[in-house]
């Protein structure tokens, strides 16, 4: 009890401390400026009696305010039941600020705010003017419990046992172990189940080595004209004007039964046309045809769909992540996170005069995983 | 005013001073600076080529050349304004239409401006003059840009595959590398919305008439006109960016209505 000045308003909680150890609620320290030689426990701070406590009128004022929230909430809770059946949900109302807006939607929003809010915030107001604000200290006791306590238990324990024949007959404990064990298997089994079949060589395939490449599909390769999304109808060398850009899916995705999205999310192909003496890779020129190139729409770094080109510049720009790739320069990484440039698709032109794949994708489109390029 | 000295030290006064104190100097800013001079000169209505012509020379050729083969700007490869020949009478109609061009001032793209500097004459003048330079796309015809006679849904399809990565599936708009944006086109006119699917303005690419047919542009006109009449049931549409403005939104209001009440309820009651 050095220093410590007497408990005069911490008193309230509890019989002051026993022995020299300074209990939590022995009121606070008036300090006399110096450093101590070692701090003590300060204690509570001091109890400071709300005004409610004090005063009959701010009581009743508090309680005012209290009636006041629940009763907002209870005329909520009656509007959003009147309104509930009055508004048809068709209808629109303008709102300053919002627009042309669901009427319904609105006063159902606003009627439901009120009825929850005025039941927490009158709570709450009520929990902190009315209710009583006393500092308690609880303390801690031990954990362990009595020594007869625990031996009854281990007696009970044992008793149980030998009544149920357990420890007498261990061929029962055996069986149900074993019951209770199994039981896990079909448990895990139908995740791991349903998680469905392995991808196999499908992640390195695409609908443009000549078909499905759906898990175990082995499509054989065959030339497949390159078709405009949505229409499915072929593009011509001559249509493919310069600035132009076309996205294109191989023939005979569109008329698929079934996987359609499969296949579309890894057989996207964006068409451009370049000048021919723009174009800086020489790999890249002998790939495309008369300055057409064929590029994956799959971003290699996490599969977004590539789409945003930009004519004058020849950046094409990946929604997702901000990689941006360079079109003149065989689709290499100019910016973000992509690792990979974006396959090219070598292209040519069939007797008819419609742009044909000359083979498939030399490599595995989209983002890296772990067996890719084994 | 003592009521005003009582409150000084309100935990409220420092923020309400700020925002005072940012309002005067806004106010005080917008009443002083200086405004832009405005050198356009104003043409005589003109119909024919050769008063085309006069104009672009008057408004266009600083930075197009005399006679729209475009100019460089000297320093690199960069050019002052393209060469015009051959870009159509379409072309012309979108730029000056919108008011992107003539250009106030050298700038990673230029913006459309809702300060039309011609007439729709002169432009159709201009227009004439630059497509008699080499044959181009024309002004679509009224029917051509009738949004009543297109297949909204089907523009909508084909809208998501050749527009929407770039323009938003609403039509909000988007950003492009190193400063370049998709604008919005929300509001544009079938007129404009098809002429720049024809040219292909600035970064965007040219959708030519065998990538989407007549009908087929004609289609993504229609379904842009449904959503922009389109009501939004949920409210505020929050600039329909999806999860970046939505995201900010729960964010600030959201999570800082759950703050306040937090403090509100953890602060000691008087």
């Amino acid at each position: 009890m050095n220093e410590q000045d007497t408990p005069t308003h911490g008193s309230e909680v509890g019989p002051t401390g026993h022995g020299t150890a300074v209990r939590l609620d022995q009121g606070h320290i008036i300090g006399d400026g110096g450093i101590p030689e070692r701090f003590s426990n300060p204690g509570l701070p001091v109890h400071v009696p709300r005004a409610a406590d004090l005063d009959e009128d701010a009581a009743r004022r508090a309680e005012k305010q209290v009636t006041t929230l629940f009763g907002i909430s209870i005329l909520g809770t009656l509007l959003f039941i009147v309104l509930y059946f009055l508004i048809d949900v068709e209808e629109t109302i303008y709102v300053p600020g919002i627009g042309v807006t669901s009427a319904s939607n609105l006063a159902l929003g606003v009627t439901l705010a009120l009825a929850l809010l005025g039941i927490g915030f009158g709570a709450i107001h009520w929990a902190k003017t009315l209710m009583p604000d006393h500092e308690m200290v609880e303390e801690r006791h031990p954990l362990r419990a009595t020594d007869e306590s625990r031996d009854r238990v281990v007696h009970e324990m044992r008793e149980g046992g030998n009544s149920s024949q357990l420890t007498r007959r261990p061929f029962l404990k055996y069986t149900l172990g074993g019951a209770l064990g199994l039981f896990a298997v079909p448990l895990v089994l139908q995740v791991a189940g349903s998680l469905g079949p392995m991808p196999q060589k499908s992640l390195s395939l695409t609908f443009w080595h000549g078909g499905p490449s759906g898990p175990g599909q082995e499509p054989e390769f065959r030339p497949l004209r390159l078709m405009r999304d949505p229409e499915n109808t072929p593009v011509r060398a001559d249509e493919v004007t310069v600035g132009s850009v076309y996205h294109i899916l191989p023939e005979g995705l569109l008329d698929l039964e079934e996987g359609v999205l499969e296949e579309k999310a890894k057989a996207a192909v964006l068409l451009v046309r370049l000048q021919e003496d723009e174009i800086q890779s020489e790999k890249q020129l002998d790939w495309g045809y008369q300055g057409i190139v064929a590029y994956s729409k799959i971003c290699t770094h996490v599969g977004c769909p590539v789409g945003l080109y930009e004519q004058v510049t020849h950046h094409l720009l990946c929604p997702c992540h901000q990689s941006t790739f360079d079109v003149t320069r065989d689709c290499e990484v100019i910016f973000g996170p992509a690792k990979r440039s974006l396959p090219q698709l070598k292209i040519t032109v069939d007797d008819e005069g419609y742009l044909v794949s000359e083979q498939p994708f030399a490599e595995a489109v989209g983002p890296s995983y772990w067996e890719r390029g084994q | 005013m003592n009521a005003l000295a009582a409150r000084r030290r309100h935990p409220a006064a420092i923020a309400i001073l700020i925002i005072l104190g940012l309002f005067l100097t806004g106010a005080v800013y917008a009443a002083l600076a200086p405004k832009p001079a405005d050198a356009t000169t104003r043409a005589l209505p003109a119909q024919s080529v050769e008063e085309g012509k006069a104009l672009f020379r008057a408004n266009c050729s600083t930075c197009h050349g005399l006679n729209a083969e475009g100019r460089a700007t000297g320093t690199g490869d960069q050019i002052a304004g393209p060469p015009l020949a051959g870009v159509g009478a379409a072309a012309v109609d979108f730029q000056v239409g919108t008011g992107r061009m003539p250009l106030p001032r050298p700038d990673v793209q230029a913006p459309a401006n809702n300060e039309i500097k011609f007439t729709q004459e002169e432009i159709d003048s201009m227009g004439a003059y630059i497509a008699s330079l080499a044959p181009g796309p024309g002004v679509p015809s009224e029917e051509a840009v009738d949004p009543t006679k297109g297949d909204a849904a089907r523009g909508g399809e084909l809208f998501r595959v050749n527009c929407a990565m770039c323009h938003n599936f609403a039509g909000a708009g988007g950003a492009l590398t190193r400063g370049k944006y998709a604008p919005p086109i929300e509001g544009v006119s079938g007129r404009h919305i098809y002429e720049a699917m024809v040219t292909g303005p600035q970064s965007m690419p040219v959708f030519n008439d065998a990538n989407l047919t007549p009908e087929s542009k004609r289609d993504i006109i229609a379904f842009l006109y449904t959503i922009d009449e389109a009501e939004s049931p949920g409210g505020m549409t929050l600039g329909s960016l999806g999860p970046v403005s939505e995201g900010l939104f729960a964010w600030v209001f959201g999570l800082g209505l759950l703050v306040a009440s937090a403090v509100w309820i953890g602060a000691k009651s008087a």
